[in-house]
């Protein structure tokens, strides 16, 4: 009997045990309108991917909480000439395979960045050579002087070099050719998560790195990442408690999920611009009724375009008010947004359309426009709403959104004549944008997301000089001289900076970042 | 023609009809919906279409009888400003011709060739069969998204067109394996029963046989399949439209009206999908009536 009474005592202090430990495991649950396009982080140099991934892979130098740099893989990073920036690196970091991180993996991973198939060029494009000093030390030397480099390369997410190797990753995915390899569907970095599963579209989870070198602030165990793209679904999940953090709230339930027992909308202001643009390199335009040239060449085709969008409209129906119009490729946050140059070119459908006539367009013409619908807040419908815009001064827009695993392959092969885009500069200053938007493109990095071709050689050379300038108040004078000669040719339309809204389940704490990155680490779950 | 139409009106069938109040309510109900979808340029009070008439300020306006409503638009707007009830008209046009097209080729290609598949046996049988799984293998999406792929190479510049014959011939594709399986199940059966076996025994042609004889025996199950696929179709299509291979956003179907109305049912703005919603399922029901009705009237053994 004292036998069996000790083994019951045995039992229910094993089970007690268990039960503790269950309890202790946390599963986070996060959901969003899209998924990230792949898990590589050198193949897609787009917000929602480099978020994603960011759990798994770090740069040598991250974010702090308030956006500015952070030590990160790198502890500390000098000057020691214009030209030379040397970094030195964290002592006794893994991989999540247990592989030491050395200034091999660094010299390997800004080697894959810049090279064939990668959408990280615009990055690397002024550095030319990676040394390595010793194993924990490197030096990165630039063409010319390049005082931003440290928040230039805070996305060039570290790789290692041996996993690369043994599973035959060492080249980017690149979606555009439908290159896939298994970085797509597997990631070994150094970041507080690591990569359990991947579905694409449907499920990607991750489990806490439990040898991380620094401290995770979350309590989450487990992070279940699921996209779910129709909005009242989303919006159901997480008041029924399904998802703990989702992004974005429709802006048409915000209202609704603030009054919820169990959930809250944490809406802000968001660094993203979204913009349209318009092919102006080809000679004659795609996908369109005007043959044998390209309309959009001419700059009052792009200034009517603009002035038929009645952008207020859109921000009071489609944004439901939760949007800013601009007229600057950058927003307010960005360094080099200047409150002076953001006036719009009025809203103006007669003076749109003579300028139509002028250019010898008096009936218009026909052309396909891109849109995704599942990247950015109501992006289909606003994309709509400029057709409808467009037809009223003859302008046939044969519309085609969709989801962005499609698009995005789409038109970074620039097969495109006319799309819409949103931009955040990763850096939060406008070389960024300028660099990666707004110059002429080459094959080096610079203009990878200028998917018109817009090119201005005047430009092009303040950009150069700007990411050189180490004098703050030139440096701004010339950024402001490139957006006004941008604006002055109309090389894009921008629309607005839509607003952040993550639903979050009371239950959960976390940081909201302006730019949109959702970091798994700073998401504590109340049991 | 008058003839033909006075003999089908005499005859079984059209006894049965008149004698059915189900089905002549449904073969109404139908009729008044197909009749709106095609005439809805003439009826229809605005032309969604035509993004020149919509009003970005008139977005989202409830139905005529609530108090914000107008009775410039009956049944309320969607989030662009487009009549509900007039893109309901201009929408299940889309709907219904890519849903009865989708349904009418399969029918055509998967009858036919479970027919020969099960009348014939042997080899054919065995690489039709085995044609059926591979195609079954593949969802209609994937097929979609490949043709679309294809035919946008071929076609650059055909957008609009390209996007319905897409629509259908990815339907089609996936579609009509069902029929073929279905088929040549009743086929096996039929095959060995008397009645066929002394057609062949006198000498009548295998072609003649497979038509007159079997085929009329193996309708039943066909027109049932048929018309729930007229439903299927149609939000297959919906979901296709969503990924970009079909309808543009800028002239939305019945399953796109239904599938944007969606995202709005938390926000009180109901009327922007139940409406789409209901005209789908009053299409999907009297098709399907009919659809039942007409296997009993042709079904030979309830005669």
């Amino acid at each position: 009997m004292v036998f069996k009474k000790n083994t019951t005592v045995a039992l229910v202090g094993y089970a007690l045990a268990a039960m503790s430990f269950v309890a202790s495991a946390q599963t986070l649950r996060i959901s969003n309108q899209g998924d990230a396009t792949s898990m590589d982080p050198h193949s897609l140099n787009e917000s929602m991917q480099l978020s994603l991934t960011g759990n798994v892979y770090e740069g040598l130098v991250g974010r702090n909480k308030d956006l500015s740099l952070a030590p990160a893989l790198a502890t500390k990073w000098t000057q020691p000439s214009p030209n030379v920036w040397r970094f030195e690196l964290r002592k006794g970091v893994q991989f999540h395979d247990g592989t030491p991180f050395t200034a091999d993996d660094v010299l390997f991973s800004f080697a894959r960045a810049s090279g064939d198939g990668s959408d990280m060029k615009s990055y690397t494009n002024d550095v030319k050579e990676v040394r390595k000093i010793n194993d924990l030390t490197v030096e990165i030397e630039t063409k010319a002087p390049f005082p931003i480099l440290p928040d230039v390369i805070s996305l060039l997410y570290i790789m290692s070099k041996k996993w690369c190797e043994t599973n035959q990753a060492t080249k980017p995915v690149d979606r555009r050719k439908g290159i896939e390899n298994a970085a797509s569907f597997r990631a070994n970095g150094t970041g507080p998560y690591r990569l359990r599963e991947r579905q694409p579209g449907v499920k990607t989870s991750f489990s806490r790195n439990g040898t991380y070198w620094g401290t995770i602030e979350s309590n989450a165990t487990d992070v279940v990442f699921t996209p779910i793209s129709n909005d009242a679904t989303r919006v159901a999940a997480l008041l029924s408690g399904e998802i703990d953090v989702m992004e974005p709230v429709p802006v048409q339930d915000v209202v609704r999920v603030n009054a919820s027992a169990n959930a809250r909308a944490i809406t802000g202001p968001e660094l993203r611009t979204i913009f349209l643009g318009m092919d102006q390199k080809r000679d004659e335009l795609l996908y369109s009724s005007v043959k044998g040239k390209n309309p959009f060449k001419d700059k009052r085709v792009r200034q009517a375009f603009y002035q038929a969008i009645d952008i207020d409209a859109i921000k009071r129906v489609v944004m439901r008010g939760a949007s800013n119009p601009t007229a600057l490729m950058v927003g307010p946050g960005i360094n080099g947004f200047f409150p002076e140059l953001n006036k719009r070119l009025p809203f103006d459908t007669e003076a749109a359309k003579k300028l139509m006539s002028e250019a010898g367009y008096p009936n218009g013409f026909e052309v396909a426009m891109n849109c995704p619908n599942d990247r950015y807040v109501n992006d289909g419908e606003i994309c709509q709403a400029v057709a409808a815009n467009l037809s009223r001064i003859g302008v046939k827009i044969n519309l085609q959104a969709e989801t962005k695993g499609t698009y995005f392959p789409k038109v970074l092969r620039r097969d495109t004549s006319f799309y819409m885009l949103g931009w955040t500069p990763g850096t939060y200053d406008a070389h960024n944008a300028l660099n990666g938007v707004l110059a002429c493109v080459d094959d080096k990095g610079a203009g990878t997301f200028n998917l018109g071709a817009y090119c201005n050689p005047k430009v092009d050379e303040l950009t150069r000089k700007i990411q050189s300038e180490t004098d703050k108040v030139k440096r701004n004078a010339m950024i402001k001289e490139a957006f006004e000669l941008h604006s002055a040719d109309i090389g894009h339309i921008p629309l607005h900076q839509q607003a952040l809204a993550w639903g979050v389940s009371k239950k959960v704490n976390l940081v909201q970042l302006a730019d949109n990155f959702m970091f798994f680490k700073w998401m504590t779950v109340q049991k | 023609m008058k003839a033909a139409l006075s003999r089908w009106f005499d005859g079984d069938v059209g006894y049965s009809f008149r004698h059915s109040p189900l089905a002549i309510a449904a073969a109404s109900v139908a009729l008044i919906c197909v009749i709106c979808a095609v005439f809805a340029g003439w009826i229809a009070p605005h032309n969604p279409f035509d993004l020149t008439t919509l009003e970005l300020g008139d977005a989202r306006l409830p139905p005529a009888w609530n108090e914000q409503g107008s009775t410039k638009y009956l049944l309320g707007t969607d989030d662009q400003g487009r009549d509900i009830l007039s893109a309901l008209m201009y929408g299940s046009r889309i709907s219904l011709a890519v849903g009865f097209a989708s349904v009418v080729l399969s029918v055509l290609i998967g009858v036919s060739l479970g027919l020969l598949a099960g009348f014939c046996g042997g080899w054919v049988d065995a690489v039709l069969m085995r044609l059926c799984d591979v195609m079954l293998s593949f969802p209609p999406i994937l097929v979609a998204l490949l043709i679309a792929g294809v035919g946008r190479a071929l076609f650059p510049n055909a957008q609009d067109a390209l996007a319905f014959a897409v629509l259908i011939v990815s339907i089609t594709l996936t579609g009509w394996v069902q029929y073929a399986r279905t088929v040549r199940g009743s086929t096996l059966v039929e095959r060995s029963k008397e009645y066929v076996q002394a057609a062949r025994v006198t000498g009548v042609a295998p072609f003649r046989i497979m038509r007159r004889h079997v085929l009329p025996n193996v309708t039943g199950p066909v027109l049932v399949l048929a018309t729930i696929q007229v439903a299927t179709a149609i939000i297959t299509e919906a979901t296709l439209s969503f990924l970009g291979v079909g309808a543009p956003p800028t002239s939305p179907s019945l399953g796109t009206l239904i599938r944007v109305g969606n995202d709005y049912l938390f926000s009180g703005e109901w009327w922007i999908t139940v409406f789409p919603g209901l005209m789908l399922v009053i299409i999907a029901l009297s098709v399907n009536l009919l659809g039942d009705w007409l296997r009993d009237a042709l079904n030979p053994r309830l005669q």
